[in-house]
């Protein structure tokens, strides 16, 4: 198994740009977190992908910390989305204004 | 080389049937294929309890909260309704940026570094070779213990925040219940008093 880095960071490129057109495009609260869980893994990807290059293990551990980051910061997105839903029936991220001055 | 490739078309097919499709269950399908196909990857990159971490904490935990929210939703008498689900104005010049953006660092990628993967501690049974679960604990639990003790930290910070948030009665809920405890205490202390 011998694929050049470069390919790993193009595929990780590629990933991480379906994250962020899949969160400016869509207004589905819960969809946009998954984008953002897309664009911890395309970051996590070229992290191991270059960990791997140098042989140090450095980028695993900080893989390792983006992994519990990405796990708590799901964690509170849902409980938000789930608050607003009990507030109110539309869950659209544009109607949620309530924080507006 | 071919693994590679396939896992790939893998990854970007999956991602992109999560941002696209109509409701989140099937995104959240997606999502699983992304996150197993990724921990296939990192095992290609030698990154072993990585892959295993992916698949325990992305599939195993992450989306089982999200599949857990999608149900709690669409389960109300309300139907679960996010609108029209359009798409804001700025997308299309965000998108041509973003496109802009990913042009430059594939060709970056490419033009750059020809470096190859090199196989190294492969199949030498070495409990310590590069990505084993020794060499990383022995990396997190030596030279990076203080970010390991950090996260520890932040996750309970998350775990009082989503009690918090998502309480019994939402934001200011706690702050309510006190106050209904005092009003019910009242009567009993007045019992109280006029027995003394």
């Amino acid at each position: 198994m011998s694929a050049p880095v470069d390919n790993y960071i193009a595929l990780s490129a590629v990933l991480f740009f379906i994250g962020v057109v899949g969160v400016i495009v869509r207004r589905n609260p819960l969809i946009m977190l998954m984008s953002i869980e897309l664009l911890f893994n395309a970051a996590n990807l070229a992290l191991v992908t270059y960990a791997r290059a140098w042989v140090n293990n450095a980028g695993h551990i900080f893989a390792f910390l983006v992994i519990t980051v990405a796990a708590a910061e799901a964690a509170i997105g849902l409980a938000i989305v789930a608050v607003t839903f009990r507030r109110s029936p539309r869950v659209d991220v544009d109607e949620v204004a309530t924080l507006k001055g | 080389m071919i693994g590679f490739w396939i896992l790939s078309i893998l990854l970007i097919a999956s991602a992109v049937f999560c941002i696209t499709a109509k409701k989140p269950v099937y995104s959240v399908v997606g999502l699983l294929v992304n996150f197993i196909a990724l921990a296939a990857m990192y095992l290609t990159l030698q990154a072993e309890f990585l892959a295993v971490m992916q698949i325990v904490v992305y599939s195993g935990a992450i989306l089982i909260l999200f599949v857990f929210v999608i149900a709690l939703l669409s389960s109300g008498v309300r139907p679960f309704d996010v609108g029209p689900d359009k798409a804001p104005r700025i997308a299309i010049p965000a998108i041509l940026f973003g496109v802009a953006a990913l042009g430059i660092i594939v060709v970056t990628a490419i033009r750059s570094n020809p470096a190859v993967v090199k196989a190294t501690g492969q199949d030498t049974g070495d409990a310590f070779a590069f990505g084993s679960v020794a060499n990383f604990g022995e990396a997190l639990f030596t030279t990076n213990l203080l970010p390991f003790e950090v996260t520890a930290f932040i996750l309970m910070v998350a775990i009082v925040g989503v009690v918090l948030i998502a309480g019994d009665e939402g934001p200011g809920g706690v702050v309510r219940r006190k106050k209904k405890r005092a009003i019910e205490r009242e009567p009993i202390l007045k019992k109280e008093r006029a027995i003394r």
